[in-house]
């Protein structure tokens, strides 16, 4: 029954032949051109050029943000790269030290938990909808108590997550398009990332980074710890510690110069401490360790190298209630309204799992599987000490910093993958002060790090 | 305090009864108030149960589904996670687009005989996150167009993404967005005759709240519309299981529709994942910026960027609700809740009222001409205990309406029915 007069034209299927059936897999941007430059090779991916004149297009504009975006997101390209080896070299056992993957199988008393809890959502008395978006009640009040005891974070400021990248970029959200922020030179991608995405940043300049950002570089020459008296103010401070990629761990000084640093310029620090638990030393696991802290600090972690939960998916974001707005508004408050419009809670299988993480027996059970990542970056360590490298990291964090000076980064990736099909990660994925290292990511079967150790030792004996 | 934030003032939304409003300087954004209005129904439920402690509150307002969710889902989901704690088993980091397995039943279950392709699906952990998603992918430049009334996170996450504008509490609407009246006057779709073009139009079919399946000559001209305006149409079919009759379950029934429209959905209301937490969102190939650039792409760089996968889970739960075995669990599942429907159907028109829905959703939309719709939830609460929801809170053309949904038990459902006929006595 038509509502208005005009015939219902029958619209012609859409000339998809136009497009090209090559079937791209939308993972990755079709072309990677190397093009040469004059101190690295940069791995740029040509974007697809305009379908054909005749192809039906919108009249929507492409979010002008997307484009600053220099190629894909590292990962997924590092996972190309691997993949178009395995396909050079069918027979090589290919060993991926590059993402970092968890692998080592979840212990039984958290499987068991997430087990019974599906099963649970099959009975009338066990079954649950919709949970509370900030995460069940219990979750935050164990995670309050296991991580944040006598730290003055309670139940109420943690909100759970399907992971630390979902909450970087919802907290991106929060802070809108208008901030300015600094990062750590190197860091994890989705920091820089999603800052562009959000419409932060300038434009992409070539072994320089993106307009508007501060990229504060953490080099062996300042001990991974931005001269602070160098950084410009900006609104809000991204800081990892222990470190991706560095595995550097920052000391309870050098968290409260920042913490400091932070409070004169009336600026937020999104600390992201999902490494914490991997800590040797004695620095601080929290920043919230660091009086003050609650004024200017949120705080991000999760459960993936923990217990395993890389697929699984659960994290955390701590915003206390003293850190306020310049307006005096609660940052909580609307990172609530944030979680109960662009989230709806983590899968409540994942936050049974998590709880089960909590207990006792899990948390003995979390640290036994930590401990045997810890014992594989030893291992790298030792190797490529062992080799006459400089060598960082590997304390505190499952990751290993190796130096490779004068030499770009995705050179020495695809040599290393070449010659030894080891899969690591170019340093300069994590930003231009990550030249002329890689990082060797330390989980794996402890055959499969041994071995790798192994060709690393036959190619730069 | 956060020294920084050029902002413009943030009215609370219009949700929460007229009191002070606070004009806010934070970051630009502006807050329409979901969490409000839930906080304010919570707020109201607790007050009256303070008043009423011995009353037996029932709930028909948050659509939360209720009844378990069928062992064969549950039990694969408890097998996986199992294998979770196995060599053989393990596994980390899926892909962010999804389990490829789970993207072609998806295609090939939900898209039989549309062409859609596996690599087209991105699997999520549900529609409220994939339409915020959708909304970054866009930025903030873009118009909307959402229905009225409609589910809030079309225009709530627009107003945080900054395309809005201003909140006028004239009309109880955003300047920025174009607002398309669906009522009983123009059969619940919009005049589209009338409706000022807009880069994106959300819209939603089964529909929530008013439980209006478009139908196939509606849906080509919201096709046509969009094309002839060069929009895109991000098409929420959360809903599709729910349909009795012959409406499109999917956008991509219509032709030419690659070209124009994503497609949201969920596991949400068809297999009880409200907790659990699984959907997808479809991106044709075709579907194209105004400079040729695929918008799968860009949606593709997003997924990899801002998310990290669904639960591996989750996903293990949505290839069983998919199996043939699976498919029927949920219908069966589904039936029930369009039982309890039909029974809040007829209970309403027993009283005389007009009403609509809830025989291609789970939602009944009951018309209340002349009243305002706060006004008839705090009777319904105060007359038989029951929680609704106020039409108004879906927007402004949801005034003089209530939505009920028909999740629950049926000995609930039965018992509302039995307090609701009292409610005209």
């Amino acid at each position: 029954m038509s509502l208005l007069n005009h015939p219902s034209t029958s619209i012609s299927s859409s000339s998809s032949a136009f497009l090209g059936r090559d079937h791209r897999r939308l993972k990755t941007r079709p072309h990677n051109v190397l093009l040469p430059a004059k101190r690295s090779w940069i791995c740029k991916c040509v974007a697809t050029p305009p379908a054909e004149v005749t192809a039906y297009k919108t009249k929507v504009s492409r979010n002008a943000n997307m484009a600053k975006l220099e190629a894909g997101y590292l990962f997924p390209e590092i996972a190309r790269r691997r993949a178009a080896h395995m396909l050079k070299y069918p027979d090589a056992q290919v060993i991926s030290l590059g993402i970092g993957d968890t692998t080592e199988p979840i212990p039984d008393v958290i499987t068991s938990a997430m087990s019974k809890r599906s099963d649970a959502l099959s009975t009338i008395e066990g079954y649950s909808g919709y949970g509370a978006e900030q995460g069940e009640k219990l979750l935050r009040a164990t995670i309050a108590s296991t991580y944040y005891a006598n730290l003055g974070i309670e139940e109420g400021d943690i909100f759970v997550s399907d992971g630390a990248k979902s909450d970087i970029s919802r907290l991106q959200v929060l802070f809108g398009s208008e901030v300015t922020m600094a990062v750590q030179d190197p860091s994890y991608p989705a920091y820089v990332d999603s800052s562009v995405i959000m419409g932060q940043t300038g434009q992409y300049q070539k072994d320089v980074g993106y307009g508007n950002i501060e990229y504060m570089k953490c080099t062996p020459e300042n001990g991974f710890f931005p001269d602070l008296s160098t950084v410009p103010r900006t609104d809000v401070i991204f800081f990892c510690s222990p470190n991706n990629p560095t595995g550097s761990a920052a000391t309870r000084d050098q968290l409260t110069q920042l913490v400091q640093f932070a409070k004169d310029n009336g600026s937020i620090i999104v600390y992201d401490s999902a490494y914490a638990m991997y800590m040797s030393d004695d620095n601080p696991k929290s920043i919230f360790q660091i009086p003050g802290a609650k004024e200017v600090a949120i705080e991000t972690s999760s459960f993936s190298k923990y217990a395993g939960f890389t697929g699984v998916r659960l994290g955390w974001t701590v915003v206390p209630k003293e850190l306020q707005f310049s307006d005096g508004f609660p940052v909580a408050k609307d990172f609530n309204r944030i979680v109960c419009t662009c989230f709806n809670g983590a899968s409540n299988i994942a936050q049974a799992g998590g709880l089960a993480c909590l207990s006792p027996e899990g948390i003995k059970a979390m640290h036994d599987v930590i401990g045997f990542y810890k014992e594989n970056t030893e291992i790298i360590v030792k190797t490529f000490n062992s080799l006459g490298f400089n060598v960082y990291g590997g304390k505190n964090a499952p990751y290993v910093w190796v130096h490779f000076p004068g030499q770009s980064s995705w050179d020495v990736f695809a040599e290393i993958l070449e010659n030894t099909h080891v899969v690591t990660t170019p340093g300069s994925g994590f930003g231009p002060g990550g030249e002329g290292f890689v990082r060797v990511s330390a989980f794996g079967h402890r055959a499969n790090v041994l071995e790798a150790c192994r060709r690393f030792k036959e190619l730069y004996k | 305090m956060l020294k920084v934030l050029s902002c413009s003032s943030t009215p609370l939304s219009y949700f929460l009864q007229p009191k002070a409003c606070l004009e806010l300087q934070r970051d630009g954004i502006q807050m329409h108030a979901v969490a409000g209005r839930y906080t304010k129904i919570s707020a109201r439920e607790l007050e009256h149960v303070n008043k009423y402690p011995n009353a037996e509150v029932i709930s028909l307002g948050i659509g939360d589904t209720t009844q378990p969710i069928p062992d064969l889902i549950a039990s694969a989901m408890s097998d996986y996670a199992r294998s979770l704690s196995t060599p053989e088993g393990y596994k980390g980091y899926g892909d962010e687009q999804g389990n490829k397995a789970l993207r072609k039943a998806i295609a090939q279950t939900c898209y039989r005989d549309l062409a859609v392709k596996d690599t087209e699906v991105f699997v999520s952990d549900g529609s409220q996150c994939d339409i915020s998603r959708v909304q970054m992918l866009l930025g903030s430049n873009v118009t909307i167009a959402v229905q009225d009334p409609s589910f809030p996170a079309y225009i709530d996450s627009s107003v945080i993404m900054g395309q809005a504008g201003d909140f006028q509490y004239n009309s109880g609407k955003y300047r920025n967005i174009e607002y398309m009246k669906c009522g009983p006057p123009n059969h619940f779709f919009p005049d589209l005759s009338n409706t000022l073009r807009t880069d994106i139009i959300f819209f939603c079919s089964p529909n929530n709240p008013t439980g209006h399946a478009a139908s196939r000559e509606q849906l080509e001209q919201l096709v046509e519309f969009a094309k002839q305006n060069g929009s895109i149409i991000v098409y929420d079919s959360a809903y599709a299981a729910y349909i009795t009759d012959e409406s499109p379950r999917s956008i991509y029934e219509i032709p030419g529709a690659r070209e124009v429209a994503i497609e949201v959905s969920s596991f949400s209301k068809s297999a009880g994942f409200t907790g659990v937490r699984l959907g997808w969102t479809v991106v044709p190939e075709e579907l194209l910026y105004s400079n040729g650039f695929p918008v799968g792409h860009d949606f593709n760089r997003i997924i990899c960027t801002c998310f990290n996968g669904a639960s591996n889970i989750a996903q293990a739960g949505g290839l069983a609700c998919l199996s043939p075995e699976g498919v029927r669990a949920m219908f069966s599942v589904v039936d029930y809740y369009k039982e309890n429907a039909q029974i809040l159907l007829d209970t309403f028109a027993s009283l005389g009222l007009k009403t609509h829905g809830g025989v291609n959703a789970p939602y009944v939309w009951v018309h209340f001409p002349g009243e305002r719709s706060w006004d008839v939830f705090n009777e319904i609460l105060g007359k038989t205990n029951i929680i609704t929801v106020p039409g108004s809170g879906f927007g402004p053309g949801g005034e003089e309406f209530i939505r009920v949904t028909a999740f629950g038990n049926r000995e609930t459902i039965l018992e509302a029915s039995t307090r609701l006929k009292s409610l005209f006595p």
